[in-house]
């Protein structure tokens, strides 16, 4: 690991400061020390934001729910409310990490986590999003893991979390403080970008700028489910995820609020596919026809072909499960 | 800086590169926790901070200021074994020993979760009170590998080491 300065900010305006000179944050620290040690990370400054007041699950004037950008993993997913108004979020940190990485890694980090792509987390490897202007090793390399969607000639990468997909089926908002004093707030299916030309930029995060909290909107109701297919039963990435809340309005979808991980450099939604399940009678040619929808502009690499049909199976089944069962 | 490691208060003045894992080892003389891969995939340094398991090597010594640790040297004593140390003796609970003081520190922490109705991913419900079966057993202890194999084992300990409480606590 490359040295740095440890430094703890005053208040959230001189973190603000210190990370607009370039400065690091950390919290959890469950992927940024695991990369500084690798040294795909090398920051010479370390704002430990631990103790800036950014804890707690509060309700909102509106019916949500704000989630302090510094509550940890675990203590969102045993949030008794989350668990009964927003199960699909429970659901989706239960499938990630292990009990000991949730329980120090924070709401605002895991948003912030970086790929696994093999090639950015290893610094003898050429990668466009570590060390622009580098190439991309994963293109004609090895790709199981790698992007279906939204990928460009200079990154193939994708967002390798689960709680963010929840999130976006959930219409979160991110709660962000700028260096000034001001805040925004960004939809969660904003906030990460595809890679482009700037794969280097993983979100719409600028220099300064430190995530206060997540804003969930009223409880959706319906029918909350996280499904995520991967290499083992425990402890592993997506290859292919989904989140969906679908509310039935008698035999007939009312409404289908999707969301994928392991498809692209961010969680991936489609408001065509949403759009073309409102309002119809469930089935598997239904289901098939958003399948297909989804999937028209998916492309393989090589050795992440299979995601393409394991994406429809999992759309498939998620479906099926949600609207009760169709055949 | 100061932390508390087993009840005892310990000072920090070293390079804020330190691991929390190397500074129990190296700083304090703790090697009962282990370094396996270093990286958050094995759980070998996994250890109790203000009683929530934690991977010790992806945590900074100077973060834990003013937080409580324990580690396997503060779990029992060699006379009188803590009910889950005496299980996994009893039920061969691995061969070479080097993830036992993990699992053991990460069993701790999952008998504390699941007291406090912590579901996981394979729990049906997401809301009921939490049984601790074999399959939870599996699950929650993911983060925990034995090289050895002494999985089943590690399960069959954990198990009578929850019914042993459960009937000391009755």
């Amino acid at each position: 690991m490359r040295p740095f300065q440890y430094m703890r900010p005053e208040g959230l305006d001189h973190a603000g400061q210190l990370l607009r000179d370039g400065a690091r944050p950390i919290a959890g620290g469950t992927n940024l020390l695991d990369l500084m040690k690798l040294e795909v990370e090398a920051p010479d400054r370390l704002v430990d934001i631990n103790r800036l007041p950014l804890g707690g699950i509060a309700p909102t004037d509106d019916g949500g729910v704000r989630i302090g950008a510094l509550v940890t993993n675990s203590a969102c997913a045993a949030d008794l409310q989350i668990r009964r108004d927003y199960p699909v979020l429970a659901r989706a940190i239960l499938a990630g990490a292990t009990f000991q990485l949730r329980n120090m890694a924070t709401t605002g980090g895991n948003l912030c986590q970086r790929t696994r792509c093999y090639y950015f987390t290893n610094i003898d490897q050429p990668c466009n999003k570590r060390q622009p202007g580098s190439g991309c090793g994963a293109i004609g390399g090895h790709n199981r893991i790698h992007a279906i969607l939204g990928a460009s000639d200079a990154c193939i990468a994708t967002y390798p979390g689960d709680m963010a997909v929840a999130l976006a089926a959930l219409h979160a908002d991110v709660e962000i403080e700028r260096p000034d004093g001001t805040s925004r707030t960004v939809p969660v299916r904003t906030f990460h970008r595809l890679p482009g030309d700037t794969p280097d930029l993983d979100n719409v995060l600028e220099a300064g700028e430190v995530i206060t909290a997540v804003i969930l909107p009223p409880p959706a109701g319906g029918t909350q489910l996280y499904r995520k297919v991967r290499d083992r039963s425990s402890y592993a990435f997506a290859l292919v995820s989904v989140a969906a809340v679908v509310r039935m309005d008698g035999d007939t979808i009312g409404s289908a609020a999707l969301a994928f991980g392991g498809l692209a450099h961010k969680p991936w939604h489609d408001p065509r596919v949403e759009q073309l399940l409102a309002g119809q009678r469930p089935s598997d040619a239904l289901f098939h026809q958003a399948a297909d929808l989804l999937l028209e502009d998916a492309e393989g690499q090589g050795e992440n072909d299979f995601k393409i049909p394991l994406t429809r199976r999992t759309l498939l089944a998620s479906l099926r499960e949600a609207t009760g069962g169709a055949a | 800086m100061q932390l508390t490691i087993n009840g005892t208060a310990h000072e920090f003045t070293g390079d804020p590169r330190t691991s929390l894992l190397d500074f129990l080892r190296d700083g304090c003389g703790l090697t009962g926790t282990k370094k396996g891969c270093d990286h958050g995939q094995c759980g070998a340094c996994t250890v109790l901070v203000n009683g929530q398991r934690v991977n010790s090597c992806l945590t900074l010594a100077i973060m834990q200021d003013g937080h409580a640790v324990t580690t396997i040297e503060g779990i029992g004593t060699p006379d009188a074994l803590d009910p889950l140390q005496a299980a996994f003796v009893r039920h061969d609970g691995y061969q070479c020993g080097y993830c036992t003081p993990g699992q053991i520190c990460s069993a701790k922490g999952m008998l504390a979760e699941a007291a406090n109705g912590w579901a996981s991913f394979v729990s049906d419900n997401l809301e009921g009170q939490v049984e601790l079966s074999a399959e939870e057993i599996r699950e929650r202890m993911s983060g925990n590998l034995c090289r050895c194999g002494a999985y089943s084992n590690i399960v069959d300990a954990i198990t009578e080491a929850m019914q042993a409480e459960k009937v000391g606590a009755a």
